[in-house]
């Protein structure tokens, strides 16, 4: 029996998503209808009932987001879908985007209408330009149903949403740095207070949500929020799209119900590793995320379970590294990444990431000093307490957590890491 | 206003709501590290070396950026935080170029400072210092990027305090540095050599040229005979070099120094200041009777002046033609001096003592010549002034008070208040008053344009002559009445303009730390010296009326307009975008 579910994918292949006409003919714009005839306070419960934590990585309540965003006075507010899906191995807003481009515009039409906006920008990442006619003709189409544009559907709400592709930093998925580098700056994270929701994009009231949570939004809102709760645990409701890649037999974006435990995932869904060889380890969340090892496959996929054993949702990323790869090879890649895409600003990831790279060539080429992995660690600490934004405070996870994990490739041994 | 309540290291405070933890610990006297914060400039939180504890808060919090809230503890003394900030600045080091006994900020380095502080010794760092070339090939600054902590108090005062955006960033993560657009040499860009980044860099990274070698050399070399002039800024700051109460007076002390550095003739441009204003003064009164370009611009601040020519060079003719006082002292120190004491123009040797880096550039224009050499031959900042007088060993603080040498030494009262922001507009108008009515002043005191105010206005009332006039200082208020001016709408028919906050006693070139409240100090020195003068009007200086009878003549006559006047030209800063990216 399949494992995996269909709620926000639930439109993933049954019309065109190139015509507004093929979406309308299975219910398309029901969601919007549906919320038009509610108050925003209506809506805000339903997104407080479905208990959706925000998609992007920070798995902030959306409910309370938007609450927040709602009751921040202005009446010219701002909703920004951040579509710059930046965290290596994960690719399920492509999914959605690629495939049910309708259903985001739906999620940002009723963010808007619940906080009170009047204009969405989609900062689309610049890896994903080939999907920037696709987006272009959806809002166009929507604005000639008059589903966008002034007064939708004689609701007295007007709604207009923009286009914005990134550059392609990494950094610029964080939500303040997005909102730099549409205003046209360089993509560097701006200092709080002000918050985004007081003073965000071009100093308007801002939300700002991920592809996926707009989506879950417009989903719960067509479909009803029971439909949706009545997946996953009592703790971590509803269902979640991942990206499963990395050494499985069949990688790819699979929208699962939270309590599927790790193992399911990797091995029934993702049906287990190729040629024979054995799980190594596994990151979640993207290279942000921690990893963890084949002791823990049997952690259930939800919020809580995951914490339990450190690891977290993050991005919705599950990367599997089977025996071929040393650990201290794949920590090195992460530290790769993350040299390249810190952005400089402050001194705990510019300086810390470039000291702590040092060390980890040394452990890849086998001439570590015997100073190298207390230096390290606690330069990663530093890292984690004291950056500007969370590139810095999560750059560490994936080599803190090898270290616990796997403390002999580092030359502890076992004993002395309990 | 609505009070907090907060405990510092257990220590209770109660602060106006909207102050950050590092400002509510100084309360407290605790001083919390830092370095990309300055009192004068928005909150940057990049350093992050300021990193403190605060309850309930699983990471660290940077307490630059964080304001205080009802019931708040704060621990800035606990293990982790203190190996934090430790670890912080193990990291900047690691990237820092260590020849701190060769910087020139060596003993007034706030990183030397914080390193002795946590009792740096050794680090498990490798040092990598990720540099960009040295640009050195201005008259005014030294970029070395090698030195850069990355902290932006340069960038902030270059865009925001003074909106020039020379200076800015450029690349990522390890890459990233603080650098003009496309890495360009600072005379390829904007910069207006204001020295404003020298005066905020914690660091060395930053620094005014030093062309102290040069006059140690004049002096020693017998041919010479090295004359000296000090800008009316500089006897309010240079006490700040040897530790005196900031805004001392140290006029006399400073002339006794320079005697004892071995200048043959020590030199007031307060002189020059008083002549500036019978020049200034006269051009406006013939521009405003005989429909001149108005309003009338100064042009004391070479800062300003290439602000000018770069940025607004389509409002050129606004500018007065008058020469700096520096140049107008540099042009008589290669004529009039040379003439009565028989002294061959070209072994004259003129060095000026100036609050400002940007007239090292200005003395370095190829028009600034007279009789064929260059008028003023070397301009040494304040804090070089500092570094000769500590390098011969004088001890400053105990010196007699010296007199300055004639036939420049007078200056009245007028002449002193140039280093303030509206010093010049108020001796003008002192002059301007009396000349245009032969009557005497009720009240010299022209308080309206005094002050640390962005823009000030006053209307004066000349006899019936209804004369509109404003004062900025610091670019970015200068630009707003350029913007005024380019839409028609400029109500003034005299301008004064500042480069620098707070005028010259702000300057690029004055001791470090210069805070706004240190200015503050400084501007009241400066009137304190006025007041305390018996003459206060440029056109009773006698020793300038003597100028004009034994040799100009008179205000804008042929030989003011050969030696003190001077013409500007368009920097023609057009990028040349192809060029710099190859």
């Amino acid at each position: 029996m399949s494992k995996t579910v269909s709620f926000i994918t639930e439109n993933f292949g049954k019309y065109d998503p190139n015509s507004i006409d093929s979406y309308l003919s299975i219910g398309g714009f029901t969601a919007v209808k549906n919320a038009l005839a509610m108050s925003s306070k209506e809506i805000i419960e339903i997104a407080t009932k479905s208990a959706v934590k925000g998609r992007g990585g920070a798995a902030y309540d959306t409910g309370r987001k938007w609450s927040q965003a709602a009751s921040v006075p202005g009446d010219n507010k701002v909703v920004i879908c951040n579509a710059d899906e930046g965290e290596p191995c994960t690719f399920k807003d492509r999914n959605i985007i690629e495939k049910d481009p309708f259903r985001l515009l739906e999620g940002m039409i009723i963010a808007g209408y619940t906080v009170g906006a009047q204009n969405g920008y989609i900062y689309l990442r610049e890896e994903y330009r080939h999907l920037r006619s696709l987006l272009r003709n959806a809002i166009q189409q929507t604005m000639d149903k008059g589903y966008l544009g002034d007064n939708i559907m004689d609701s007295g709400f007007s709604f207009h949403i923009h286009l914005y592709s990134g550059a392609g930093a990494y950094v610029c998925g964080e939500g303040s740095t997005l909102i730099e580098s549409i205003e046209g700056k360089s993509g560097r994270p701006r200092i709080k207070p002000p918050f985004i929701k007081e003073a965000g994009l071009f100093l308007l009231p801002t939300l700002v949500n991920n592809v996926e949570t707009l989506a879950i939004a417009a989903a719960v809102l067509q479909n009803g929020v029971d439909d949706y709760i009545k997946y996953g645990t009592p703790d971590s409701p509803g269902t979640k799209i991942i990206s499963l890649a990395g050494n499985v037999n069949k990688p790819g974006a699979y929208e699962i119900p939270f309590g599927l435990t790790l193992r399911e995932i990797i091995y029934d869904i993702g049906g287990g590793i190729p040629d024979g060889h054995k799980l190594l380890l596994f990151q979640l969340g993207g290279a942000s995320g921690k990893i963890g090892s084949a002791n823990i496959l049997d952690t259930p996929y939800t919020y809580q379970g995951l914490a339990k054993e450190g690891l977290v949702v993050g991005s919705g990323g599950v990367l599997v590294v089977d025996d071929r790869t040393r650990v201290i090879d794949f920590v090195k890649s992460i530290q790769d990444f993350f040299i390249h895409e810190s952005c400089g600003k402050c001194t705990p990831c510019r300086e810390g990431n470039r000291q702590i790279a040092k060390i980890i060539d040394r452990f890849v080429e086998g001439n570590q000093k015997p100073d190298d992995l207390h230096t390290a660690e606690r330069f990663a600490n530093i890292m984690q307490n004291c950056s500007f934004c969370g590139l810095g405070e999560t750059a560490q996870s994936a080599f803190l957590t090898a270290i616990k994990h796997f403390p002999e490739e580092f030359g502890i041994q076992q004993e002395v890491a309990k | 206003m609505k009070m907090i309540n907060i405990k510092i290291d257990n220590i209770d405070v109660t602060v106006p709501e909207g102050t950050t933890i590092l400002e509510a610990a100084k309360k407290v006297n605790v001083n919390i590290p830092h370095l990309c914060y300055h009192p004068d400039q928005a909150i940057k939180a990049n350093c992050r070396i300021c990193v403190v504890d605060v309850a309930g808060s699983k990471k660290l919090t940077p307490s630059c950026s964080s304001y205080v809230f009802e019931g708040m503890e704060v621990q800035t003394n606990t293990k982790k935080v203190r190996d934090m900030q430790k670890g912080i600045l193990e990291l900047i080091l690691a990237n820092h170029d260590q020849d701190c006994l060769k910087c020139l900020r060596n003993g007034n380095c706030e990183l030397q400072s914080l390193c002795q502080r946590f009792n740096i010794s050794k680090t498990n760092l490798e040092d990598t210092v990720d540099a960009l070339p040295l640009d050195n090939t201005n008259p005014s600054l030294v970029r070395d990027s090698a030195k850069c902590i990355k902290c932006n108090r340069c960038v902030e005062a270059c865009q925001k305090g003074q909106e020039v955006y020379a200076l800015t960033h450029s690349h990522r993560s390890v890459h990233y540095n603080i650098t003009p657009a496309y890495e360009a040499p600072l005379e390829q860009t904007f910069c207006v050599f204001c020295g404003q980044c020298s005066a905020v860099c914690p660091v060395g990274a930053i620094v005014e040229k030093d062309d102290t070698a040069k006059v140690w050399d004049a002096i020693h070399d017998p041919k010479k005979h090295v004359v000296v002039q000090v800008a009316p800024a500089v006897r309010v700051a240079l006490g700040d070099v040897f530790n005196l109460p900031k805004g001392s007076i140290v006029t006399g002390k400073m002339v006794s120094a320079l005697r004892r550095l071995g200048f043959d003739k020590i030199f007031d441009t307060n002189f020059t200041a008083d002549l500036t204003i019978l020049e200034e003064g006269n051009e406006l009164i013939k521009r405003v009777t005989q429909g001149g370009t108005l309003p009338m611009i100064t042009s004391c601040s070479p800062g300003w002046i290439n602000f000018v020519e770069g940025r607004y060079d389509h409002l050129l003719d606004h500018l007065s033609t008058c020469k700096s006082p520096q140049q107008m002292f540099g042009a008589l120190s290669k004529s009039y001096y040379s003439d009565i004491t028989g002294i061959d123009p070209a072994d004259i040797y003129t060095v000026s003592i100036m609050p400002c880096t940007a007239k090292k550039f200005e003395a370095q224009r190829p028009e600034m010549k007279t009789n064929g050499v260059q008028e003023v031959d070397v301009v040494l900042t304040t804090r070089e002034l500092g570094r000769m007088i500590q390098s011969a060993g004088i001890d400053f603080i105990d010196l007699e008070e010296g007199q300055f040498d004639n036939p420049f030494g007078i200056g009245t009262g007028a002449g002193a208040i140039f280093g303030a922001t509206g010093g010049v507009m108020e001796a003008a108008l002192r002059t301007a008053y009396e000349v245009i009515t032969g009557k005497a002043l009720p009240d010299l005191n022209f308080t309206e344009v005094r002050g640390l105010e962005g823009i000030k206005e006053s209307t004066i009332d000349i006899d019936g002559l209804e004369l509109k006039v404003a004062v900025a200082h610091g670019l970015g208020n200068a630009k707003k009445l350029l913007k005024q001016i380019e839409k028609g709408e400029s109500p003034y028919a005299f301008i004064e303009v500042m480069a620098c906050p707070g005028g010259c006693i702000g300057g690029g070139g004055q001791p470090i730390k210069s805070t706004m409240d240190v200015k503050a100090q400084r501007i009241d020195a400066i009137y304190q010296i006025d007041e305390n003068l018996p003459l206060r009007k440029s056109h009773t200086n006698p020793e300038v009326i003597e100028l004009y009878e034994k040799f100009l003549g008179e205000p804008l006559g042929h030989k003011s307009h050969e030696l003190l006047h001077t013409h500007y030209k368009s920097r023609g800063m057009k990028y040349n975008f192809k060029e710099l990216m190859e």
